[in-house]
């Protein structure tokens, strides 16, 4: 009954976390308030969304153990509450990483999310941007005692820009929670319970929605995938870059990240924050639509503001090169003026470069390549 | 001979209908409750009797009324939870079915006790006959004046509505049954807010099992201090149990709470024994989600104390050595019953039911079927054993709503009393597929350790 008494609150709440106290408003969830600390007292967390209402409590994975329920009542909890749905009191006691029940509990959530879930991470668009790659590189065992065969599901088409992946969604509703928020029309939710429960739209290709493509950002694993991106290219293989355009979309904002390829704009998507969440402007969080998300993979389209700062410790920040400047060409120095002779243009020959690999509807294959060259 | 409450009425013939009801004494508790007493005053009264709750989890009923959040101006709800789906439970259908009115009278009272212009009957899908006759009684009691506006005249409206689920365990859960009520998915809700301060479309709601409210009646009618008188301790007034399996005698029986488990199994008045001449080997005691007990334990504590039909009793030694009350859905097997194939199918019908929503419980009931069914084949490994009950602990307590717990609760008993037996089916694989583990030792008496 804790949210039933309204007593006169102190201005804010101090709440101990690992052994480190901090003063959040009152409300603020334990999970947020650890989030303000910051590293590794963070608890993981998969469903929950903070610009999303309604998520999280459901993967467990950000359970932690309540030492001392408040100043008032400094009963301990006796069981381990999810931190994203529980919020602070004044004078509360919270142990993560200091508690090995946690830790426990923990190592078990995130065996189970990993016991059905494909090992196709070689594969996956999302490796190197996966929260339960993550999550199982921190958490995990290096080998899975389930000896049964993993559950699949046929892959789906849920609409001209997203595939659905049923086989590796972790079912977080986090997407069923975009597509009751954001969008106008709901037309997709989870079918069937349990462990054959699905997410599945009622008619099928029915998602067409402006801001469908939010549920691939939303999306902690790799079920819902960008048509327009799929199988391009390796993530880490790609530079993020900032930038921003007038979108005529009022809902819009406007601001993403370009994940290109040389000059190629292969993706486009919203810029995340350091939890890998939509960033928020002016409180507001910084949806894109489909517009600008599948639309506008033209460098040119956009202003770029600079190269995206992305963590020395994600896989990404291999490939991102800050400060690039490109080898001067001697060759004309060295003859004298003179310009090299060109012997053969392979264009004249093979149409095989010419190929712009950002505007294909899919991945390339060799019929690409064949229908260039007109066999 | 136990005195009874609910079902002292329920052979008379007709008694489904308004007239013969009315003319054994029904509606005596509305009268009683509407013209003489306050709503505070029944609530005063239920807290007294010691009710508790009869759907599975023992609460005192008038404590729960009592944390209703009263805001002006909220409409406030009262819900049955008539989504009866626990396996070996099946008391509250024969109340309905029998005796409806005795229902739809403890909702008069308990309503207009909370306040609630508007109470619903979420009642489960298989249960497709009876929301017939429950809205027949509905309809009755509002032909006699005792539901809809301005009840016997004294100010208070009320409306029963009857819903039906469709066919889900985890709506009997109760936020899964509000979500269910409102039209939506029926996933549990995080708690809190608990939905006596949030619950049907944000309201306040109170959720009671239908014998809860069924009890209502005789409370008002006697009083809730004589009601306390009847039974031992905590554990007051009658209990249905619905006794099912290896007894001659299988049914809905009202046992005053004093009598001890083993009058229960082989007197004549309730049981009456073991079937075709069979043994003990374990029991249930209260519906599939408590931990099953071997024979000896169950009709003696660990501390060598009869056990009896009580809340406290049956829930004595913790689950080290006890079990619970639960629901009431008295489960018996005899020695043909092999336990290994009992709690696989148990874990089968979790993995089926769980909502999916919480990852623990949604992978964590296949995997131990899985494991389970292995076992029964013959194909177990002795590490199987120590996985599941590494599994189940991961399960119990980490889960959203106690359908995690009642699915890990029968494997970490199943294990917990009849290891060897699970062993046997390994060890002995060949054999286990032609016949029964038996009795073996399940009945012999325990060793009591004696202070010096």
């Amino acid at each position: 009954m804790a949210d039933e008494v309204k007593k006169e609150a102190p201005a804010n709440f101090k709440v101990t976390i690992d052994n480190i106290t901090i003063e959040v408003a009152p409300g603020t969830s334990i999970l947020n308030a650890a989030r303000k600390i910051g590293g590794d007292v963070t608890p993981p967390a998969m469903c929950y969304y903070s610009k999303l209402q309604g998520s999280g409590g459901k993967c467990r994975t950000c359970l932690v153990e309540v030492a001392a329920g408040s100043t008032a009542d400094p009963r301990p909890m006796p069981k381990l509450v999810a931190s994203c749905r529980t919020n602070v009191m004044d004078g509360m006691i919270v142990k993560n990483i200091t508690s090995e029940r946690v830790q426990d509990a923990r190592a078990g959530v995130v065996e189970f999310l990993l016991l059905n879930h494909p090992l196709d991470c070689p594969i996956c668009d999302q490796a190197g941007e996966c929260h339960l790659q993550d999550l199982g590189y921190e958490h995990g065992k290096e080998g899975t005692r389930y000896e049964f065969k993993r559950r699949t599901f046929e892959k789906e088409d849920i609409g001209p820009y997203i595939q659905l992946h049923m086989t590796r969604c972790i079912l977080c509703y986090r997407c069923t929670y975009v597509a009751d928020q954001l969008t106008d029309n709901r037309v997709h939710g989870i079918l069937d319970r349990g462990d054959h429960a699905e997410i599945s739209t009622y008619i099928s290709k029915s998602i067409d929605n402006d801001f469908s493509g939010n549920m691939i950002d939303v999306c902690p694993v790799g079920a819902l995938t960008d048509k327009t991106f799929r199988f391009k290219n390796r993530v880490w293989f790609t530079k993020p870059v900032d930038a921003h355009r007038d979108c005529e979309n009022e809902k819009c904002c406007g601001k993403v990240t370009l994940w290109q390829r040389g000059d190629d704009v292969l993706r486009v998507t919203s810029r995340k924050d350091e939890w890998g969440e939509v960033q928020s402007y002016d409180g507001k969080p910084g949806w894109i639509c489909n517009t600008c998300r599948f639309d506008k993979k033209k460098a040119s389209d956009w202003v770029i503001e600079g190269p995206t700062s992305i963590s020395r410790h994600s896989v990404i920040s291999q490939g991102h090169y800050v400060g690039l400047q490109k080898p001067k060409e001697t060759i004309a120095e060295v003859m004298g003026g003179r310009e090299p002779k060109l012997l053969m243009d392979i264009h004249s020959i093979s149409d095989v470069n010419s190929v712009e690999i950002a505007s294909l509807p899919g991945p390339a294959t060799s019929k690409t390549f064949k229908n260039v060259n007109g066999e | 001979m136990g005195r009874k409450l609910l079902l002292d009425k329920a052979h008379i013939e007709n008694i489904r209908l308004y007239d013969v009801y009315r003319r054994e004494g029904g509606y005596r508790s509305v009268e009683k409750a509407l013209k003489t007493m306050s709503p505070d005053a029944v609530t005063e009264e239920v807290k007294k009797s010691g009710l508790r709750g009869r759907g599975g989890a023992g609460f005192p009923t008038g404590m729960k009324w009592s944390f209703l959040a009263k805001p002006e101006g909220v409409p406030r709800y009262l819900v049955v939870n008539a989504d009866e789906s626990e396996p070996g439970t099946f008391k509250d259908r024969y109340l309905m079915e029998f005796i409806p009115h005795l229902l739809i009278e403890g909702m008069i009272t308990s309503s207009f006790a909370l306040g609630s212009n508007r109470a619903y009957i979420y009642i489960r899908g298989e249960y497709a006959w009876i929301v017939g006759i429950l809205e027949q009684a509905i309809q009755e009691a509002k032909n006699n004046g005792f539901l809809g506006k301005n009840i016997l005249g004294s100010g208070f409206d009320c409306e029963i509505y009857v819903q039906r689920g469709a066919g889900a365990y985890i709506c009997g859960e109760e936020t899964a049954l509000l979500e269910s009520l409102e039209g939506k998915r029926g996933n549990p809700r995080i708690k809190p807010p608990f939905p006596a301060v949030k619950g049907l479309w944000d309201c306040p709601t109170v959720v009671n099992n239908v014998e809860t409210i069924a009890a209502v009646v005789p409370i008002i009618n006697e009083g809730g201090e004589e009601y306390a008188k009847i039974g031992i301790g905590k554990s007051t007034g009658t209990k249905l149990i619905s006794a099912c399996g290896n007894i001659k005698k299988q049914g809905v029986y009202e046992i005053d709470m004093t009598i001890s488990v083993e009058e229960f199994i082989y007197s004549d008045e309730y049981c009456g024994g073991i079937a075709n001449g069979r043994q003990l080997k374990a029991c249930i005691p209260g519906g599939s989600s408590v931990p099953i007990l071997p024979a000896n334990l169950l009709l003696t504590t660990a501390k060598g104390e009869k056990r009896m039909m009580t809340y406290e009793s049956l829930a004595d030694g913790g689950f080290a050595t006890g079990s619970m009350m639960g629901s009431g859905g008295f489960i018996v097997l005899d020695d043909t019953q092999c336990v290994v194939k009992h709690t696989y199918t148990l874990a089968r019908f979790y993995r089926h039911e769980s909502c999916g929503q919480c990852s623990p419980c949604r992978e964590g009931t296949g995997w131990m079927e899985k494991i389970l069914l292995k076992i029964e084949n013959g194909q177990g490994k002795m590490s199987d054993i120590d996985l599941l009950w590494d599994i189940q602990r991961k399960i119990e307590g980490n889960t959203i709503c106690p359908l995690g717990d009642a699915a890990a609760w029968p494997v970490a008993a199943a294990i917990r009393h009849f290891r060897d037996e699970f062993e046997w089916h390994i060890t002995n694989a060949d054999d286990a597929q032609r016949r029964n583990y038996g009795l073996m030792h399940y009945a012999d008496p325990i060793h009591i350790p004696t202070t010096a």
